[in-house]
């Protein structure tokens, strides 16, 4: 551990290696966020499958590749499928979950979660899968700090998907809605907007904005039936760390984490990043939780 | 309500009858039934697994999802323990338990069982005491969350260090031949346990304590402002989960002879939602419901795993989410509810 942090010093540019590596994963949690916040605001339901469905998105790109269609082609599918997944789900467990209390919704979509990871293990096998994207690196300094062109590319793709989904809810009819009912689902009600359906086309939206993600994801890091909640975390991190309802604040946050899991990798070593992200979502609840403890306020 | 605790605390004959009942079958069942040994052994621990979880989830209202971390702590306490009064844990784990050194003489086996179990205990409760002023702070989602990640970042953290087998796992220590059937003794240790759980949640939610946890689920706000001492209490009552669950843990590895990190120790997605289950099947906030949440469960468990070989653990999270979207009140809290409704009608 001391010898990495050595190495580190004597090669600065194996730290900005790092950095840009963490900076382009960033974009995909920032992306998983965005939707776990959406969701979140909108019916007040923490989506523990969240990351199952980045996950989902992979293999449905997996598939896709399979079956000879270019791996880009690949995210539009992956979307449709979990906006029609997400669609379902809404309608069989998660329209009997709005207004309820969150124990019930933490567990059902732990569950779902459970049964997702599950169904992908049989159906894909338990191994680490990757699409190959044929694409090359960029080199700088001398060969020290290679950039990976597909992982540009995701990032890129990631950021273009995000700053559509801002336009959709800003801009657009339905895109009103959402945020109508996030702000006051009664008012919003006696307005003559239908909540349920809200609620129904942000879950399936999430889903999709998720299965887009695991699709981007699956073509530049390794996708995983149980890699899913790793997701759920950073994404839950992520938005407590911005707050609910601030978009920058999750896209700062999400990089900020893909460069400290980066670092975290390489100086603790690969076999502790997962612990250090969980750890880390410990650290930054207890102090969150310590510093509203000093005005008597708590988090809930 | 005052005299309904009363009442459940008091010793009629009938209840002695019961009691003396329950206590044969739990003494003679694997004389009887030999081949559902295991089977029982594991149902008793789970018993004490959603006892220990209800105590905080049901009672105090705080739903953690990660108490697989006192399992797994009091399975790793206990199994080091076992091993190092004798060896040397780091070689024994690099040797995977076998080999001729490592062998065990049975006064040394069942010394480093029973040091294993207060180790385990203590190690688990320990850690409750620590954490707890940091966690028990949070309410609702933020509590719910931080615990799955404190479960799942024990289990990796457990998967990274050699000493303890790292991510391949750590062997409890292997009984000598001349104890005979140390199955039986695992599982007369988990009735123990079992039995030493429900007496003591009985007495701990009899008292004045148990008044307060459930005026902390109510609504801690005014629990406080009421002048309880609520930070102490919910600390107090997670060390107490905490210590059962690292007791019944050990005893959980011994049983299952084997650790791995994040499928039996720190197992988030099986044990840890299990006991949530069980709790939650039996009836929330109830002593009699985690118990009978357990045997239920154990039964469907075993019944999936006979019928539905490859499926069972899919099938088992569609049973997650059917029973926490359509069955939150339990078969206690639903036979309850009906009971009462029956004689609402009647008068």
């Amino acid at each position: 551990m001391i010898g990495n942090l050595l190495i580190l010093y004597q090669a600065p540019a194996l730290g900005l290696q790092l950095a840009i590596d963490g900076i382009l994963i960033g974009a995909v949690f920032a992306l998983a966020a965005y939707g776990m916040a959406l969701v979140w605001g909108v019916t007040n339901i923490i989506n523990v499958s969240q990351g199952e469905f980045v996950m989902l998105g992979g293999f449905v790109t997996v598939l896709c590749v399979e079956q000879g269609l270019p791996p880009l082609l690949a995210v539009p599918i992956a979307a449709a499928v979990l906006y029609a997944l997400g669609w379902g789900l809404f309608q069989l467990v998660i329209v009997h979950l709005v207004g309820r209390d969150m124990f019930s919704s933490v567990l059902a979509t732990f569950g779902i979660a459970i049964v997702l990871q599950q169904l992908m293990a049989r159906l894909f096998g338990a191994g680490d899968r990757i699409v190959a994207s044929g694409l090359e690196s960029w080199f700088f300094f001398d060969h020290l700090v290679g950039i990976a062109q597909v992982k540009v590319l995701v990032f890129v793709c990631c950021i273009a998907l995000g700053l559509s989904l801002t336009l959709f809810l800003g801009r657009s009819r339905r895109g009103q809605a959402i945020r109508a009912v996030a702000q006051d689902a009664r008012a919003a009600s006696v307005l003559g907007i239908e909540t349920k359906k809200v609620y129904r086309l942000t879950y399936a939206l999430n889903a999709a904005i998720c299965g887009a993600a695991g699709a981007l994801a699956a073509m530049a890091y390794t996708i995983h039936p149980y890699g899913g909640l790793s997701y759920t975390i950073r994404s839950f991190m992520i938005v407590v760390v911005a707050g609910l309802g601030n978009v920058a604040g999750v896209v700062w946050a999400a990089l900020g984490l893909g460069v400290a899991e980066s670092f975290a990798g390489f100086i603790l070593g690969t076999q502790y990043q997962i612990a250090f992200v969980f750890g880390l979502l410990v650290v930054v609840l207890v102090l969150r939780n310590w510093m509203l403890k000093r005005h008597r306020r708590y988090l809930q | 309500m005052m005299s309904a605790r009363n009442d459940a605390s008091a010793l009629t004959p009938l209840r002695l009858l019961r009691l003396g009942a329950v206590l044969a079958v739990g003494l003679f069942a694997p004389l009887v039934f030999p081949g559902y040994q295991s089977q029982a052994t594991e149902l008793l621990l789970f018993i004490v697994f959603a006892l220990a979880w209800d105590l905080v989830g049901g009672q105090m209202g705080y739903n953690s999802f990660g108490n697989v971390l006192f399992v797994g702590l009091g399975m790793y306490a206990s199994a080091i323990a076992q091993v190092g009064l004798f060896y040397d844990v780091g070689l024994y784990n690099e040797a995977k338990g076998g080999g001729t050194q490592f062998v065990f003489s049975a006064s040394q086996f069942l010394s480093g069982l029973g040091l294993g179990l207060v180790a385990a205990a203590l190690g688990a409760g320990l850690v409750a005491r620590l954490l707890g002023p940091l966690v028990l702070g949070m309410r609702g989602h933020y509590f719910a969350i931080c615990t799955l990640g404190l479960g799942i970042a024990a289990g990796q953290l457990a998967a990274g260090i050699p000493w303890i087998g790292a991510g391949s796992g750590m062997l409890t220590p292997n009984p000598p031949s001349s104890l005979g059937d140390v199955g039986l003794l695992i599982y007369y240790l988990a009735l123990l346990l079992a039995l030493a759980c429900v007496a003591s949640f009985a007495w701990l939610l009899s008292t004045r304590f148990g008044l307060v946890l459930n005026a902390i689920r109510d609504d801690e706000d005014k629990a406080e402002a009421m002048g309880l001492p609520t930070s102490r209490a919910k600390v107090t009552a997670w060390v107490v989960a905490a210590v059962f669950l690292g007791a019944a843990g050990a005893i959980y590895g011994n049983h299952v002879r084997f650790i791995d990190p994040t499928e039996t120790a720190f197992a988030g997605a099986t044990i840890g939602v299990w006991m949530i289950l069980m709790a939650l099947l039996g009836g929330k906030g109830t002593l009699l419901g985690p118990i009978v949440g357990a045997i239920v469960f154990q039964l469907t468990k075993e019944l999936f795993w006979t019928y539905l070989l490859g499926w069972q653990r899919v099938a088992l999270g569609v049973l997650i989410v059917v029973v926490a979207v359509f069955f939150p009140e339990g078969i206690v809290g639903y036979a309850r509810r009906r009971r009462q409704g029956v004689e609402e009608g009647s008068s």
